[in-house]
Order: C-alpha cells, then sequence, then structure tokens
C-alpha cells in the first residue's frame, strides 16, 4: 500500500490528506456539537439533525444570492451575516420542532426517533418543493477561494482554514456557554435531577427548548461551513447523521472534549484511508472499525460510567 | 480460618468486601456472617450503604474487593441470573413487577423452571405449575386476583406479589430491602404476618427502618455507618450500644 | 389454561380467517398477475414486520438495520439464482463464459471462492437461514452481553445498515454493484418469470408467511413470549428471577433476523433482482413503519401494515410523487403521537368494540358460542 511512493512523498499525502481530512472534521465537530446538545442533555435522538443542518445551507445560499443581487459591494461579507441567519433559521425551528413533537416524547426515546426521521422526510420533500430537487452551489468571496502555499508539494485551501478557525470559535463558545453560563448550570441541573431542578425554580420547559434550539441552531451553522466544502441538495443531510451519530455516541454522549477528539480521529483515519484505498473503502474500514471498537467499549472513549 | 472450626458453615459469608464509586467508599472492608434460618436485619442512617450491600450481594453492582462467599460460592464471580440460581432472592425497594402481565403470569416467570431461552420455549403451564401458582397467591392474598393486569392493583398489593415472586423461586436466602414501606397500616400488619411465615425455613437478609417491626422478626441485627459495621448482635445489645445511639440521636 | 389450550383467541382467528381469507382467495381473484406480483413484493416486507414485532414490540429492541438482514437473504438467493442464470451456454460471448456477468464487466475472470457453494440449491436455503441468523447472533452477542440497548443499538445497527450497502455498491466485481443481481432467470431450470410461475411463486410466498405467522404466534404464547414482555418493562426483575436476559435479546433479534432473511429470499425470487437499494437506512427505517402502522405489538396488524404502507406508496407516488415523502413522514410522525398501537390498536379501541355490542344483542336472543372467553389472553393490541 505504502511501497509506491518515497518517505517525502508519503509525508506530504499524510499532509495533505491531513488536511483535507482537518475540514471533514470541522463539519463532523459542528453537526456532533448539536447532536451532542441534544442528546447528551436530553436524551434525544435527533433524526432530522441533518435536515437542520441543511436549512443552514440553505439559508446561505439565499444570502448570497440577495448580496450578488442587491449589495454586490458587500458581497465579500456576506458570509458572516448568512452564518448568523442560518443559525437562527435553524434554532427557531428547532424550537418549534420542540414545542410541536418532541417534549411529547421525552420518556421514549425510541419514539422520538422514529418522529424525527418522519419529520426529515418532511423537511426533504419542502426543500425540494421550495428550491428544486437539483443541488446548488454558494459562490465564495474573492478572499476565502484560493490557497497559501506551505511548501513546495503541501498547500492548504483558504476556505478551509476558515472553516476551521470557524469551529474552534463555536466549540469554546459553547463550552463557554455549557460550563460557565448561569443558562449552562439550568441545562446541567436539568440533565441531572428534572423534578429537583424544576422545584428550584428552573423553568424545565423552556430550558428543554432553548437546548434544543441551540442544537439545531449549531447544526445551522455547521450548515453553513458545510456549503464550502459540497454543494447542497434536499438529501445532502441525510448522508451525514449516521456518521455524526456515530461520532457521537464514539466519543461518549455528554462528553464535549470526547466528541472532539472521536470527530477528529474517525475524519482523519477516513481520510487518510481514502488516499490508499477507494471511497467507500475507506469509509467501510473506518465505520467498521468504530462499530467494532464501541461493540469493546459501549460507554465509548470518554464516558465515565456505561449507559443502560 | 475460624469459619472452619464452626460447628456449621455460615449461609453467607461477606469478608472485607469494599466498592468505591469514583474513590467514594460506599462499603468499606465489611465483613459479616449470616447462618442458616437466622433473620438478620441491617439498619443504618440514610446513605450507610445498606441498599448498597444487598446490590452487591445479587450481583447488580460489582465489588472493587472482597469477597462474598454463598454456601462455599464465591457469588463476586457470577452474572445475576447465576446468583438467582444459586439461591439467594431480592427483593427491591420500590416494587418491581410486570405491570403488563398478569398476576398469574407474574408468579409463573418467577416459577424456577425453563430459565433457559429454549427452557422457556418448551414451558408447559402443567398441574405443578398452576397448583404452586395458586398456593403463593393464597399466601399473598391475590388468590382471587390472579387473572388482573399487575398496573390494577395497589402499591400495598405489588409489594406482595413481588414478595410472592420471591417465595415462589424458593431461595435459600431471601433479601428484603424496605419491605413494608409506603404502606397502609392495615397491610403493614398483613406484611408482617405474611413476612413472618415465609421466613421460616430460611435465612432472611432484611433492610428495614421500622424498629417495631425490626424488633419482632429480627434473631440478629448489623449497623451500618458510612458503608461500615458500628454495631452488631442482638437488638437489645444494638438498642444499648453508646455509639449506634450517637449515630441515631445526633451529635 | 386459556392461553395453552387454544392457539387463536377469537379476535386473532377473526384476524387469521380475514387475512387468509384476503391472501389466498380475494386478491388472487381480483388481482390481475402483474398486480399480483406487487402484492408478492410488498408480503415480503411483512416477514420484517412480523420479525420486527417480536423484536421491538415484544422484546422492546428497535433494529434500525433489518435491511441487513433482508438483504443478506435476498442476496443468497440471488448469488443461486444468478448462477444458474450464468451458465456457460447462456454467457458465451463474455470473456469468461460461465460467471455472472457484471464480474466478466469488471475484469474478474474466476468465480470468487465463497460464490463457489451457491451453486448448490440445499446450501442456498441453509445459507438464506444461516448468514443472517449468525450475523445476528454475533452483533447481538456483542451488544447485548455487554448491556447496550435502546437509542445505542438501534444506532449500531444503522451503521451495521450504512456499511453493508457501501460495501455492496462498492465491490462491485462480486456483488453487482449499485444495479444489483438482475435478470434472474430459473430456478433448477424452471423458469420463475412466466406468468403461471409468478401466481405459484405468490402462493408458495403466502404458505411461507402463515408459517412464519404460525411460529411468531407460537412464540408469542410460550413463557418466553411474557419474558420478552416483562423483559421490556422490568429488564432487572428479570434479571434478578433467574433468567439471562441478554439470551433472550439475542434469541428475540436472531428470530427477527430469520423472518427478515426468509422477506428477502422471496424477494429476489418473486421480484426477479437484488439490489443494495433494499438494504440500507433507508429501507431498513421504513421496514419499521410498517410494523409500526400494523400496530408494534400486533402479528397479523404487520402483514397489513406492510400491505397499506407500500399500496399507499406505490398509488400515491404514482400519481403525486412529491406527496409521497409527505405522507410517509407524517406518516411516521402520526403513529408515534397519536397512534402507538397503529391499526390494531385503532381496531380493538374503535371497531371491536361495537362488532362486540352487534354480538352481545344478538347474544341476548341467542346464546353465545364465545361466552366466557375473557379479554386476560390479550387482544392484539397489548
Amino acid at each position: 500500500m505504502f511501497g509506491d511512493y518515497s518517505i517525502g512523498e508519503l509525508g506530504s499525502i499524510f499532509v495533505m490528506q491531513g488536511f483535507a481530512g482537518l475540514i471533514l472534521f470541522s463539519v463532523y465537530v459542528l453537526m456532533a456539537l448539536g447532536l451532542a446538545i441534544i442528546f447528551g442533555q436530553m436524551g434525544v435522538i435527533n433524526m432530522a439533525h441533518g435536515e437542520f443542518m441543511i436549512l443552514g445551507a440553505y439559508v446561505t445560499w439565499m444570502t448570497s444570492n440577495l448580496f450578488q443581487s442587491y449589495l454586490p459591494g458587500l458581497f465579500s461579507g456576506y458570509f458572516f451575516l448568512a452564518m448568523m441567519l442560518a443559525f437562527l433559521a435553524s434554532g427557531a425551528l428547532g424550537m418549534l420542532v420542540e414545542w410541536g413533537l418532541i417534549r411529547h416524547l421525552y420518556k421514549r426515546p425510541l419514539d422520538t426517533l422514529l418522529a424525527t426521521w418522519g419529520l426529515s422526510l418532511i423537511l426533504q420533500q419542502a426543500y425540494r418543493s421550495v428550491f428544486g430537487a437539483r443541488e446548488v452551489g454558494v459562490e465564495l468571496p474573492q478572499w476565502m477561494l484560493g490557497s497559501l502555499k506551505v511548501t513546495d508539494s503541501i498547500e492548504v485551501p483558504i476556505n478551509g482554514i476558515f472553516v476551521m478557525g470557524l469551529t474552534v470559535s463555536i466549540t469554546c463558545a459553547v463550552a463557554y456557554v455549557i460550563y460557565k453560563s448561569r443558562w449552562g448550570r439550568q441545562v446541567r441541573a436539568v440533565v441531572q435531577n428534572r423534578i429537583m431542578a424544576g422545584a428550584v425554580g428552573i423553568n424545565t420547559e423552556k430550558v428543554d427548548r432553548y437546548t434544543f434550539g441551540l442544537g439545531c441552531g449549531i447544526a445551522g451553522v455547521a450548515g453553513s461551513a458545510f456549503t464550502m466544502i459540497g454543494s447542497t441538495g434536499p438529501t445532502s443531510g441525510q448522508l451525514y447523521i449516521v456518521d455524526t451519530f456515530l461520532v457521537v455516541v464514539f466519543g461518549g454522549a455528554a462528553s464535549l472534549l470526547g466528541t472532539i477528539a472521536s470527530a477528529f480521529s474517525i475524519s482523519q483515519t477516513q481520510s487518510t484511508l481514502e488516499f490508499f484505498t477507494s471511497g467507500s473503502m475507506a469509509k467501510v474500514l473506518t465505520l467498521l472499525a468504530v462499530v467494532g471498537i464501541l461493540m469493546l467499549r459501549p460507554q465509548g472513549l470518554f464516558a465515565l460510567k456505561v449507559r443502560k | 480460618m475460624l469459619i472452619g472450626h464452626q460447628p456449621k458453615p455460615f449461609l453467607l459469608a461477606v469478608e472485607a468486601l469494599t466498592v468505591s464509586f469514583d474513590g467514594f467508599k460506599a462499603v468499606n472492608n465489611l465483613s459479616f456472617y449470616v447462618e442458616e434460618n437466622e433473620i438478620r436485619v441491617i439498619i443504618g442512617p440514610n446513605g450507610a450503604g445498606k441498599t448498597t450491600v444487598l446490590d452487591l450481594i445479587c450481583g447488580k453492582t460489582k465489588a472493587t474487593s472482597g469477597s462474598i462467599q454463598f454456601r462455599g460460592k464465591e457469588l463476586t464471580k457470577l452474572k445475576e441470573n447465576q446468583i438467582v440460581q444459586t439461591g439467594v432472592g431480592r427483593k427491591f425497594q420500590t416494587p418491581s413487577v410486570f405491570e403488563d402481565l398478569t398476576v398469574f403470569e407474574n408468579l409463573e416467570i418467577s416459577y424456577p423452571r425453563g430459565r433457559t431461552v429454549f427452557g422457556s420455549l418448551a414451558f408447559q403451564r402443567d398441574d405443578a405449575v398452576k397448583q404452586r401458582i395458586e398456593e403463593v397467591a393464597e399466601m399473598i392474598f391475590l388468590k382471587d386476583r390472579l387473572d388482573t393486569y399487575a398496573d390494577q392493583l395497589s402499591h400495598g398489593q405489588k409489594q406482595w406479589l413481588e414478595i410472592g415472586m420471591l417465595l415462589i423461586q424458593d431461595p435459600e436466602l431471601l433479601m428484603l430491602d424496605e419491605p413494608v414501606a409506603g404502606m397502609s397500616v392495615s397491610e403493614r400488619a398483613k406484611t408482617a404476618e405474611l413476612l413472618n411465615r415465609i421466613i421460616k425455613d430460611r435465612s432472611v437478609l432484611v433492610i428495614e427502618h421500622d424498629m417495631k417491626f425490626v424488633e419482632d422478626i429480627a434473631h440478629k441485627v448489623t449497623v451500618l455507618h458510612q458503608g461500615q459495621i458500628l454495631s452488631e448482635g442482638t437488638m437489645e445489645k444494638v438498642k444499648n450500644d453508646p455509639k449506634v445511639i450517637e449515630v441515631y440521636l445526633g451529635h | 389454561m386459556i392461553i395453552t389450550s387454544r392457539f387463536f383467541n377469537r379476535s386473532e382467528l377473526i384476524g387469521f380467517v380475514a387475512l387468509a381469507l384476503v391472501l389466498v382467495v380475494i386478491l388472487p381473484l381480483s388481482l390481475d398477475v402483474f398486480r399480483l406480483n406487487l402484492v408478492a413484493k410488498y408480503l415480503t416486507y411483512a416477514f420484517v414486520a412480523i420479525g420486527l414485532v417480536l423484536c421491538w414490540g415484544y422484546g422492546g429492541i428497535l433494529s434500525l438495520g433489518q435491511g441487513v438482514f433482508f438483504g443478506l437473504g435476498g442476496y443468497c438467493m440471488a448469488m443461486f439464482l444468478k448462477l444458474e442464470a450464468s451458465s456457460v451456454e447462456n454467457t458465451k460471448i463474455q470473456s469468461t463464459p460461465g460467471i455472472p456477468d457484471f464480474m466478466d464487466w469488471n475484469q474478474i475472470t474466476a468465480l470468487p471462492l465463497f460464490w463457489q457453494p451457491f451453486h448448490s440449491l440445499t446450501f442456498t436455503v441453509l445459507a438464506i437461514i444461516l448468514v443472517p441468523g449468525l450475523f445476528a447472533l454475533i452483533i447481538g452477542t456483542a451488544m447485548f452481553k455487554r448491556r447496550v440497548g435502546g437509542t445505542y443499538f438501534a444506532i449500531i445497527t444503522q451503521a451495521v445498515a450504512a456499511i453493508l450497502t457501501i460495501l455492496i455498491v462498492g465491490q462491485q466485481g462480486y456483488t453487482g454493484g449499485i444495479n444489483g443481481m438482475t435478470d434472474l432467470r430459473t430456478l433448477k431450470g424452471w423458469d420463475i418469470r412466466p406468468d403461471h410461475a409468478k401466481i405459484i411463486l405468490y402462493f408458495f410466498e403466502v404458505f411461507l408467511l402463515f408459517g412464519c405467522i404460525f411460529i411468531a404466534q407460537f412464540i408469542r404464547l410460550t413463557k418466553l413470549g411474557r419474558i420478552l414482555v416483562a423483559m421490556r418493562e422490568q429488564e432487572d426483575r428479570v434479571r434478578f428471577s433467574g433468567y439471562s436476559v441478554a439470551n433472550f435479546k439475542i434469541f428475540a433479534f436472531c428470530m427477527a433476523a430469520i423472518f427478515a432473511a426468509i422477506g428477502g429470499a422471496m424477494f429476489a425470487l418473486n421480484v426477479g433482482f437484488m439490489s443494495p437499494s433494499f438494504v440500507g437506512i433507508v429501507p431498513s427505517i421504513e421496514m419499521v413503519i410498517y410494523t409500526a402502522v400494523g400496530g408494534r405489538m400486533s402479528i397479523f396488524g404487520a402483514v397489513w401494515g406492510a400491505l397499506l404502507v407500500n399500496f399507499a406508496k406505490t398509488g400515491l407516488s404514482e400519481s403525486f410523487p412529491q406527496l409521497w415523502l409527505f405522507g410517509l413522514g407524517a406518516l411516521f410522525i402520526a403513529v408515534v403521537l397519536a397512534f402507538p398501537n397503529g391499526l390494531s390498536g385503532i381496531w380493538a379501541d374503535y371497531v371491536q368494540p361495537r362488532i362486540d355490542r352487534l354480538l352481545a344483542l344478538r347474544k341476548s336472543k341467542s346464546g353465545s358460542p364465545w361466552a366466557g372467553n375473557s379479554v386476560a389472553d390479550g387482544a392484539p393490541a397489548e
């Protein structure tokens, strides 16, 4: 497998594939963050998470179109507004879904799974009806195009660096919100003892709604980032949902650090393998490894206790 | 060791039992022995590790170190269902019966036959089973409710049903976690009567707060405090132990 | 006792007779061969749905990977049929005659080793049962012995479905890739394509389906069936009654896998091809909705669920393709939020009482033969 390449070439391959993997890692982390918040904190399996991400992608696409038609002068900065809009749109839809659907199913995790799958089908068809079945691509502003030449054989694309920077800042923000803010304390209180939290005056329903909304909102931002590395179609989100769930479970739900570490190892394994075998075999091998490890260590990489 | 010199081997020998949760030792180097046909009551303040001891014996919690010998068999190495098969029965604090099944079916599941997958496929509801179930149902005051689904029973009736489910297992060691908690006065009296009947011919390990009840049934009392034995002996001895008085009556 | 003395209670007997009447008499008489073949295709999913009743409805184990077992069964059957269709005579224009066409297209020059035994029908039939059965045994043992269940298990099974699909699509030289195995022709020299063959295959499938229904009903009525129910609500109590909970879960999961595999094999026979589009995540979760629509605790409901959802799918996607996904999505939500017991629940709540009232009216005039039959032996709903 490695025989045909010189050491220097192999080094470059690992670095380049590693970087390609980092963009995949960013999308995984952003997707998984939202999912991990919802699953880890609320125990809800949101199968429509990919569709929330795609909503963010469509919002980004629409914003870019708007800027192109009406505000071409400000086009270089549209992306920041698009991200915020994506967060708000997905977050608002998430809160609506929590109110209309999820809150009736908190005691029935397996049923939530089926119901949110139904929701994902509806959203997919809605996207198809509104935006058409064809995939759309977002035009990037000039400054994000091109790449930095690090050495003769290593180049890194600027939008990749941007996506990663974005991921890092959002992860830090989420970590701050969950671990340091007053609201984060309320969320953790509700997770540990719902009745007690209610008794000490926390509005548990509101906490649930905002938690779900936050998770979905982050998925929307993930969608914004996603537009830079892939084109957006009604079913693009579905392709990521199982991978992302594996990331969350593999990392040990409820552990932010675990989620990041597992997103990193999964995306790097896949990206590196991709260079040496076909893309599909890389995926099969990666998933097999993850499932195999989960069978040996069902609590995931970083969880302290085995969940039932 | 001493055990070898005893006239009669202990039914249950717990030695140097320790379990720690993330560094907190809920049970700490605990040793005690239960003889055949002995009624042992464990008392102690909240958080003393009483329920954890029962969890450890029945395999629900794995010990960090130490040993639990039941009739010479090491229980810490066995799975829950194997422990049950060696003859240890456990009743939980909150009644845990199968609400989607009838009283009859609840008792039938506890009948100690056909406990493997294929054994349960081949299991026949023959006369021996029916007779035994009716016998037990009569004992637990539920004879006329055999076809009732368990979710229709009152709290006390569920407790009785669970006791009945243990009874039908016919364990040599019966472990009861607060069997009269949450019962009405009349239910309590009936339960005491029931327990007094079923604890014959077997050893029983009971956790209970109701001192009147404890005095009625206990041969020997073990007082736990912070995962360790504070005092052990007859009710009379324990009641007058200054250490116990201090723990119970405050500082 | 009530339960062991009679295999079906009254409402189940009605369900059985009604289903038999529809499948054996009404549908074959009223539909042309094309439509009857469609029904045969739908019924292959009924096998999966019955398995899910045992595994999910009774055992509480939601598998989102039943497509894996459906696919394994289907591919085993398809491999046999494909080999028979790829005789040296039929494939003499290939550069390597005697191997399946897709292998030839992918520059494979000899039949791979794992294909060899599929020349034998006996081996194939055994493989249809054993390959998925053993695979389920491995997954089940690995997961349930470590007490992984619930949503974790669901996600792992989903990942397995994803892995198998990608593998089948990627290894097209060995599996036929995305197109699957097409152009299946004969079974031991008997052509499976003409109309009369389709009718015979339909009846054979219905026969097998009733076989599975009887097996499922038998399991349901044994103590094992009650242990599954008990386990679903109080796993610990079952454990502390001396049972190995993991073994019972493994059994339910394996049975569901085997039923699904039989369905898959019948799919290959009746439809004449097998492809990865019946293996992956999406078909697997759709298989769950058949059971949910029929009523997760009802064996007959599962069959109706598979039939009705698929009829609706064909009908809607022929005339209003956009509506189908909306409809399916709404179905998922409705069946979870409003009708957790599906059709059989609706039947038990709304239809059955009316029939009972009618019968009661009649009974007041003459003695009822059903007198003394209590509800305790379980209406299909619960």
